[in-house]
Parts: structure tokens; sequence; C-alpha cells
């Protein structure tokens, strides 16, 4: 077993410099995408920062993470570098999938980062096969697994809970409930009041926070691994948030008020710990803008990075088609 | 005859069948107030109601479920899926209950259903994104598949699609959305029958079968062509299933010459069927081993240069044709 590094102890000034990069990040991903050097979809998870910063904050290292395809937050908070991040969306052979997955399919192995899925609610039961194998080994280790609002109406979702509830294993639901999925509110996808409720029927213990507040979704998370670290079982949280942007790099997310965005920018997630730091005494003006400039040059120092690293090469087309280059 | 973009076809031949008939109704993911995630239903919702244009959670075994069993008691549902590739979630639905219903019954329950979006791949969407659902779907018994390449393809079959009594398939292509094409007024009804191909370009001396988005890389390569002294005819397959294999047999005949050109993969593919026939049955026109062209048998890589090497392009088109005139 591994020996367990005490959650309490993650610096907050770290965490928030992480936020920070994220932020710093998928701007900049922006960007690079309208100027053609990022492809395909790209979805950015600007405003939602909290919500995986208070997870990862919340566990160890070797703990497992997954998620759907708004993944590149969950590979930075996980300690993927910037540089593999961007190399990834520029589909360069130093991004975090050999550039073979994209913006969609963000994987680190190494880190316990085992993706970016994009079709919804698919990676759902994939947690539950990683906790299946944590308990299979006897670990104490905790699956964390992470999807949107959109995902509890796929049967995968249903069928997943259950299983995992059946079996009791080490898994925490994280729903990243943004009030969206593409343009189709909650209200318009689902038949219950409230998503937690979907926890409830397959009597799995369920709460909602506050996901602008990472030191809410820092404690909640806590408490729900010690328990499980303790007796495994399965556990879901409704992390509350919201994405400043539009679904993808397409959408102009005319379906929603600016007046909506409005209360939600005022509510940032970053402002609010930096507010917190700061009138706990623990953090300065100017020590913040440090952070920030810090980001910023790491982002862009990963632009660099990712416009002069090669591309795949074409005669290793078929060398991850079958485990070790093989041919059939 | 007016231009109007692939889309609008589509849009066109919903609005006409829902207007036609009572009993027909569309549903999918952000098909009424967002309007289709690639605009196919745009004004369908103001135009016909939320009873008919209906927005589904992301539920895709579930509504294509509901679609079957509405269509066995009467109604003619039109499912949309976002994409093909997420159909697949849907697998069960649309192999297993739709195709299988008629027969399971004997003959009691005929299936009325479309199955539509678009489908093969679009730009760097990646490995799940990327499906080319074609082959899979017509090896169902029972099943229908059509791929229109142009707008009056896509209207015409659309329409005869929801008029069918058995389930099919319209697959669209991302790609083809806005691209152009003329097609004959909407007070003239456009219906073009499944199982017929169409010469797309006139040849003489190879025939270069394709289908969906293949058709404009075969009609690209065959102008190019045309200059260095090759005339081959594209022959646009439209259908996938019911294949007009006369219209393949015709072609032949005249050229003596084959390539196929398809979006699928090379391992049971479309091609793959289309060359065992013309074998089995026009052995002796052939004056040339038939050559596919396919995607590589690979997952669909992201980056952008190794995807434009595993799909059909026009380079390797061009090849295969040369190879095949011995040129
Ligand atoms: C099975 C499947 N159906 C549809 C889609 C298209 N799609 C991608 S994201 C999305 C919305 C998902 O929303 P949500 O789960 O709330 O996550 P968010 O985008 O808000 O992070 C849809 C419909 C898909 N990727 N997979
Ligand atoms: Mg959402």
């Amino acid at each position: 077993m591994t020996a367990m590094q005490p959650v309490e102890q993650r610096d907050e000034v770290e965490m928030l410099s992480l936020m920070l990069l994220i932020r710093r990040f998928e701007e900049r991903a922006s960007q690079q995408y309208q100027a053609q050097k990022v492809g395909g979809f790209c979805h950015l998870y600007i405003g939602q920062e909290a919500v995986v910063t208070g997870a990862i904050a919340a566990v160890r290292d070797d703990d497992y993470i997954i998620t759907a395809y708004r993944d590149h937050a969950h590979a930075l908070a996980r300690g993927t570098s910037a540089n593999a991040c961007m190399a990834e969306l520029f589909g360069k052979e130093t991004g975090c999938s050999r550039g073979l997955g994209g913006s969609m399919h963000f994987f680190d192995r190494q880190r316990h980062m085992y993706g970016g899925h994009a079709i919804v609610a698919a990676h759902v039961p994939l947690a539950v096969g990683m906790a299946f194998a944590i308990k299979y080994r006897s670990e104490d280790r905790v699956t964390l697994c992470f999807f949107g609002d959109g995902a509890i109406n796929q049967g995968a979702f249903h069928e997943a809970l259950n299983l995992a509830a059946l079996y009791k294993l080490p898994v925490v639901f994280i729903c990243e409930n943004n009030l969206f999925a593409m343009g189709t509110s909650v209200k318009r996808s689902t038949s219950l009041k409230q998503i937690i409720d979907r926890a409830e029927g397959y009597d799995i213990p369920g709460e909602i926070v506050d996901g602008m507040n990472f030191r809410e979704v820092r404690d909640k998370v806590a408490e729900v691994a010690d328990s499980i670290r303790k007796e495994p079982h399965p556990a879901f949280l409704e992390a509350r948030t919201y994405r400043y942007r539009g679904h993808s790099m397409s959408d102009p997310a005319s379906y929603r008020t600016k007046q909506e965005l409005e209360k939600y920018r005022l509510d940032d997630p970053i402002t609010r710990l930096r507010a917190q730091l700061t009138r706990e005494g623990k953090l300065t003006n100017e020590q913040f803008d440090r952070l920030d400039k810090q980001a910023k040059e790491a982002v862009m120092a990963a632009v660099k990075f990712a416009e002069q690293s090669s591309e795949p090469p074409l005669e290793k087309l078929y060398d991850y088609t079958y485990a070790n280059g093989a041919k059939p | 005859m007016r231009e109007i973009t692939y889309r609008q076809a589509l849009n066109e031949a919903l609005a006409e069948e829902l207007e036609r008939d009572p009993n027909v109704f569309l549903m999918g993911e952000e098909v009424a107030e967002y309007q289709g995630a690639y605009k196919v239903s745009h004004g369908l919702l103001e135009r016909f109601g939320p009873e008919r244009i209906i927005d589904t959670p992301i539920s895709e075994n579930g509504f294509a479920g509901l679609g079957v069993g509405a269509a066995m008691v009467g109604l003619r549902p039109i499912i949309e899926f976002m994409t093909f590739s997420f159909s697949l979630v849907a697998f069960d639905q649309v192999v297993n209950n739709a195709p299988n219903m008629y027969t399971m019954s004997g003959g009691q329950f005929n299936i009325p259903i479309v199955f539509r979006g678009p489908n093969g791949p679009a730009h760097q969407l990646g490995a799940t994104h990327s499906h080319a659902t074609e082959n899979f779907y017509a090896s169902v018994p029972g099943l229908k598949v059509c791929a229109p390449a142009t707008p009056r393809d896509a209207k015409g079959l659309l329409k005869t699609a929801v008029r069918d009594n058995n389930p099919v398939l319209v697959l669209e292509a991302e790609l083809l959305y806005s691209s152009k094409g003329m097609v004959e007024p909407p007070d003239e009804e456009l219906l073009i029958p499944l199982g017929k191909a169409d010469v797309k370009r006139e040849g003489s001396d190879v025939s270069v079968i394709c289908y969906s988005q293949t058709v404009p890389v075969a009609l690209k390569v065959a102008a190019q062509l045309e200059e260095e002294d090759i005339s081959a005819e594209v022959l646009d397959l439209r259908s996938i299933k019911p294949l007009d294999e006369k219209a393949i047999y015709d072609s032949v005949t005249k050229t003596h010459r084959v390539v196929i050109v398809e979006q699928d993969h090379p391992f049971c593919g479309v091609g793959a069927e289309v060359c065992y026939r013309i074998q089995e049955n026009i052995f002796d026109e052939l004056d040339a081993p038939i050559i596919r062209v396919s995607q590589e048998d690979v997952p669909m890589p992201y980056n952008e240069r190794l995807e434009h090497a595993v799909l059909p392009n026009a380079e390797k088109l061009t090849a295969a044709v040369k190879k095949v005139c011995y040129a």
C-alpha cells in the first residue's frame, strides 16, 4: 500500500496557481484554435476550474481519475505538463497521446489519468472497472470519475452506478453540473428536480457541492475519499458550476442569457480562492500577479514547444493499432 | 432547377414529408431549439411545433428504441443521430430490433423508420467520432442503407426513405452539408428510388465506383485524369443496400476496369462486396484486377497529416486508377 499523503497539506497557493495555469492554458488553446493550429472539436473548461483542482487536491497521486472530452484541465491538474497538453492539441508526437488523440482524448498513464473520453457517458463504466480492479487487488486507492450533467441520461451511466453500488466499489462519481449539455439545459433533459437524486435511486450516498468553491469541493472529496479508503463504496457528488464559453469552439451559446453568464462570472472560482487567501493574509496582490505571470509564461512556452515539436511519423501509422505494434 | 446546399436539401425533404404525413415526426439531440447540431432541422420547430420536432436527452439507445416502438404502432419516426458514431450507443435498437421485427413476428410488424445523420470521417475528430458505419449496417438483413453525395440525391433519397415501410438509414456527410447543387423546385415532387446508382460523369477507360464523401474525390480525380487522356466514369452508388448491380455491370462492361473508392475500412468493407459481385457475374469483362481504395485499417488518428494518410484521398485514387489502366 502506498503511503498516504495528508490532503490538508496541499498548498492552497499552489492550487490557486494550478487554477491559473488551467485558465491561461484554455485561453491560449482557444486562440490557437482560431489560428487553426488546433483542429477537430475543442471544449474549454473556463469557469469550472474549482471542480477538478478541488477534487485533485483531495486525493493521492496514485488514485485513478477519468473524465469526458472537456479534459484539458484534468490532465493539467494531474500534473501532465502544459507542453504535453498543448502539443496534443497541435497533434504533435510530444503530445500526451502522441498527437493521435487530440483535444477530446488526453491520456497520461504515468499520472493515472485514464482519459479523455468523447462518447458521452461511455467512460462511466470504465471508472467502475478501475474501481473493481482496486478492490480486486485489495488496494486503498479511489477512482474519481468526472462527467457532465448531460451524461446522466445514458444507459451506460445507469448500468455503471448500479454495478458500483452492487459490488461496493471505491469510486466517486463527480457530476460537473454546468447546467447545459450543448444547448440543452438540465431542466429540458432530466425528469428529476435535482441531479443528485440519481444517486439515491441506486442507494449511493450523494451530496451537492458548490463547484465554484475550491475549498468546498476539496473538503467534500477528501471526506468521501477517506470513508471509501476505510471501507470501499461508491459515492456521488454533484458539483454545481458553469462554463463561461460555448459548448465547443463552434457554439455561440445563444441559448442562455448574458445576465446568467455575468452572475456566474461574479462568482469566479479563481477570484474567490484569491479573495479567501488574501483575506487570511496568505497571499499578496504582488504574489498573485507573479503567479499569473508565471502561468501565462508557462503556456506561452507550451505553445512554442508545441510548434517546434515534430509530427508523428507516417511510418508509425500502424504502430498503435495492436499492442506492441503487432500487425494482424 | 435552382442551386441549394445539401443541408437545405435535407431540410426541404424533412419539411415536405412532415407536411405530407402527420405520422412523421423528427426526434434527436438538439434538433428542435438549437435548430440541429448541423442546422439540418433549421426552422422545423417553429413550423411543426414541439409535438413533432422533439429534443431528446443524450440517450441514443432510448430514443432509437422509442422510434422503433412508435413505428410498431403506426407512426413513422425520423430519428436523428448527431453523428452515426453515436448510433453505436444504439446499436442494439438499430441492428437487433428495427430489422428483425418483421421476420420475428411472422410479418406482423414492419418498422417504417428512418435513422439519419452525418456518417464517416469529418476533420480531425479522432477515433471515436470518425466512424464510417455503412459496412456494419449494410451487413444486416432487413436494413436499407443509402449515402447520398449531392443535394439532389440527399433530398430525393431522404423523402423516399421516409415513405419506405422498412428501417432505412440515410447516411449524410458532415463535409458535404455546405456543398451546393441543382435541385428541382420545391413544388416538384422529387423522389429518388433506393437501389439506383447514378453516373455522375461518363467515361470509357475505367469505372470509379464511389458513394458519399468519396464522390467529390472521384470527380476531382476524373477531371485531372482527363488531362492525361484517361477517361474515368464516375458511378455514384447512392444506395449501398439495395445495391444497383445493373448499373455497376453496365459501367464495367463498357470500361472493363474498376477502382472502388469507399469511405469505410478495407476489411469487410462495402467495396469487398461490390468487388465480389463483379467477379462473380461479369468476370470476363475485366481487363485488370479490381483495386479498392479505402481507409487504412487503423483507428482514426487526430493528427491532420496522419488522418489524410488514413483517408481514401485523391492521391491514392489517382495511383489506383493509373494502375488498373496500366498507365
Ligand atoms: C453518445 C454521444 N452522444 C452525443 C454526443 C455529442 N455531445 C458531445 S458533448 C455533448 C453534451 C454533453 O454535455 P455534458 O455531459 O453536460 O458535458 P459538458 O459539455 O457540459 O461538459 C453532446 C450532446 C457525444 N459526444 N456522445
Ligand atoms: Mg453540462
